[in-house]
């Protein structure tokens, strides 16, 4: 049984951050999304120390094999993440990662001691995708912030901690070197690459923030590189994701030394695409063809 | 509006095309579904073409969440949908183009429903249904069920040129006449009214059984916004069908952003996508 940090999974395809709302997907779906759970983890959207309303629309733009978004990480903030969505998230079928983002080192203390403290959390994606006000860096692009954060963190909880990679960054396996070195139990890759476009209609930019960050298989050769570039400097298992949308694909970053892959928009097009993944992926994965699954691509 | 609903099968499914004729420049393009229950008037499927849905440079990419304008029982099990299409870009131009026999991908029904005008004021008696354009899809399944049920209304459909009166069969049948609870208007003057739809609504609202009337309309974000103030100002409520820029239909994306009056933001696919006048602060094209 696939395993990601001592959890056991039931199959390697789990969700990316902010891709799915397992809510949401049960009150249009009903409990047949409880009774056919399409990842082997469920990733939470991230939860930041206070509210978010998110970012003015227009938020979503449709690109060549994927898509633009600026949601700005809508959510409840910590609180009402913890007293409203936890309680229904804890009645998933699957091992829950919860995924939190702060601007200070005293904010992810204070927002990873009482989510970790919560039995039902079995993992802590740690969203680096942002700044740290008081250096003004975005953590995710410097190592030795996220080293530092990662030190300031080990020690508030023995759960496993995840640490979620920007792409965009030149050398992402130094940022990642950091976060082992901090004491991360594991590396997510990627999150979206920034880009923008116009709107032919008005000739203005066609998302209400000016950028977002694309995803969609548009990106998947970024996010294989970035895989193996990380793969090659630390030991951490690492969870791959980048435009996956089929068991070849996913097949493609475990045969690069991901340990887990994750779906995001690909569950958009296919609300069960985690299960088709796992399904198509175990199939190529026959015992008979285990031994050469990086020949098996095409 | 109306939050219950039928769960919606888990997951996508290939339906196959029935059908897919002419509609006034427009195409009703007709899908049986075997597995799904029989939608609401107001709820919407995410559609993608299974074969060369990206066929133009990469696109389509996403499904489209198009209203499901008319539902039959389909011989042989299930339900035909029809869909009212205007061809405006790689995935509504390649949905247009769908053949007979064709597989389509589905997801739906998607989103909650219109409301009958006792449940949305109870003194209603009656429904006034205003639909622009290609908007006029789900106010065509509601005046069928509204037919069904004896609850009276009103239809006004509003409509660019002759080439752009998509979807007017759906209210009147395919023989041209108009039925005497439908009225139009076009902008060129070539049928109707020369004018606006809003031109027709205006006098009903201001006249004596205007207390009565429940709006329920669906087109352009220009002309919803219109009706959305002219209700809010005669103090008549109204149910607002909307479209927002969609990529999952089940709150996954939070991409259907439409702010609240006072601040924070809904999402359309769960939230709608009929939204009555007094949740929206201004019904606008940077979300529509």
């Amino acid at each position: 049984m696939p395993e990601l940090c001592g959890i056991e999974l039931e199959h390697p395809v789990i969700n990316a951050s902010g891709t799915y709302d397992a809510i949401a997907a049960r009150a249009v779906f009903g409990d047949a999304l409880l009774e056919d759970f399409p990842f082997g983890a469920f990733v939470s959207k991230t939860i930041t120390p206070e509210p978010r309303a998110g970012n003015a629309p227009r938020r979503i733009w449709e690109t060549p094999s994927g898509m633009l978004n600026s949601i700005g990480l809508p959510n409840k903030g910590l609180d009402g993440f913890l007293a409203e969505d936890l309680p229904q998230l804890r009645e998933l079928p699957v091992p829950l990662i919860v995924s939190i983002m702060a601007t200070t080192r005293q904010d992810f203390v204070r927002c990873v001691e009482r989510v970790a403290r919560r039995a039902e959390v079995a993992a802590i994606e740690l969203n680096v995708s942002c700044p740290n006000v008081h250096s003004g860096l975005i953590v995710g692009e410097n190592p030795s912030e996220t080293e530092a954060l990662l030190a300031t963190l080990r020690p508030v909880t023995e759960k496993p901690l995840i640490v979620k990679l920007t792409p965009n960054v030149a050398d992402p396996a130094a940022v990642a070197a950091g976060g082992e070195r901090g004491g991360a139990d594991a590396i997510s890759l990627i999150n979206t690459l920034k880009g923008t476009a116009v709107d032919p209609a008005t000739g203005e930019p066609a998302l209400g923030n000016g950028y977002g960050g694309l995803s969609g298989p548009a990106v998947r050769p970024v996010a294989l590189e970035q895989v193996r570039a990380v793969r090659a400097a630390v030991d951490l298992p690492i969870v791959g994701m980048g435009g996956i949308s089929s068991g070849a694909d996913a097949a493609e970053f475990l045969a690069l030394g991901a340990s887990v892959v994750a779906v995001g928009t690909e569950s958009f097009r296919d609300p069960r695409a985690g299960a088709r993944i796992a399904a198509e992926l175990e199939s190529m994965l026959r015992p008979e063809r285990l031994t050469t699954p990086a020949l098996d691509l095409d | 509006m109306s939050a219950e609903r039928p769960s919606a099968p888990f997951g996508r499914r290939l339906c196959e095309v029935a059908a897919n004729r002419d509609s006034g420049g427009y195409r009703v393009v007709s899908l049986v579904d075997r597995e799904g229950p029989e939608p609401a008037p107001g709820q919407f499927y995410m559609l993608a073409a299974a074969e060369g849905w990206d066929s133009r440079d990469g696109r389509a990419f996403l499904p489209r969440a198009i209203s499901v304008a008319d539902v039959d029982p389909a011989a042989g099990g299930g339900v035909r949908l029809d869909f009212l299409l205007d061809a405006v870009g790689p995935g509504t131009g390649r949905l247009c183009a769908a053949e007979p026999g064709e597989g389509v991908w589905i997801t739906g029904p998607l989103g909650n429903s219109f409301d009958p005008p006792r449940e949305v004021s109870p003194a209603a008696a009656g429904a006034v249904l205003v639909g622009g354009g290609v908007g006029v899809a789900p106010l065509a399944l509601l005046r069928r069920r509204f037919s069904e049920r004896a609850v009276p209304h009103r239809v006004l459909l509003g409509f660019r040129d002759r080439t752009h009166t998509g979807g007017l069969d759906l209210f009147c049948g395919s023989s041209g006449a108009l039925c005497p609870e439908v009225r139009l208007a076009t902008e060129d003057g070539h049928a109707g009214h020369q004018g606006r739809v809003t031109d027709l609504l205006l006098p009903i609202l201001a006249g004596d059984d205007a207390a009565s009337a429940v709006v329920y309309a669906c087109g352009p974000p220009a002309m919803l916004e219109a009706i959305r103030a002219l209700c809010a100002e005669h103090g008549i409520p109204c149910e607002l069908a909307l479209e927002s820029p969609m990529a999952c239909g089940f709150g996954a994306c939070f991409g259907c952003a439409v702010p609240k009056p006072g601040g924070g933001y809904l999402r359309l696919c769960v939230d709608g996508p009929v939204l009555g006048g007094e949740q929206v602060e201004e019904v606008s094209h940077a979300y529509a």
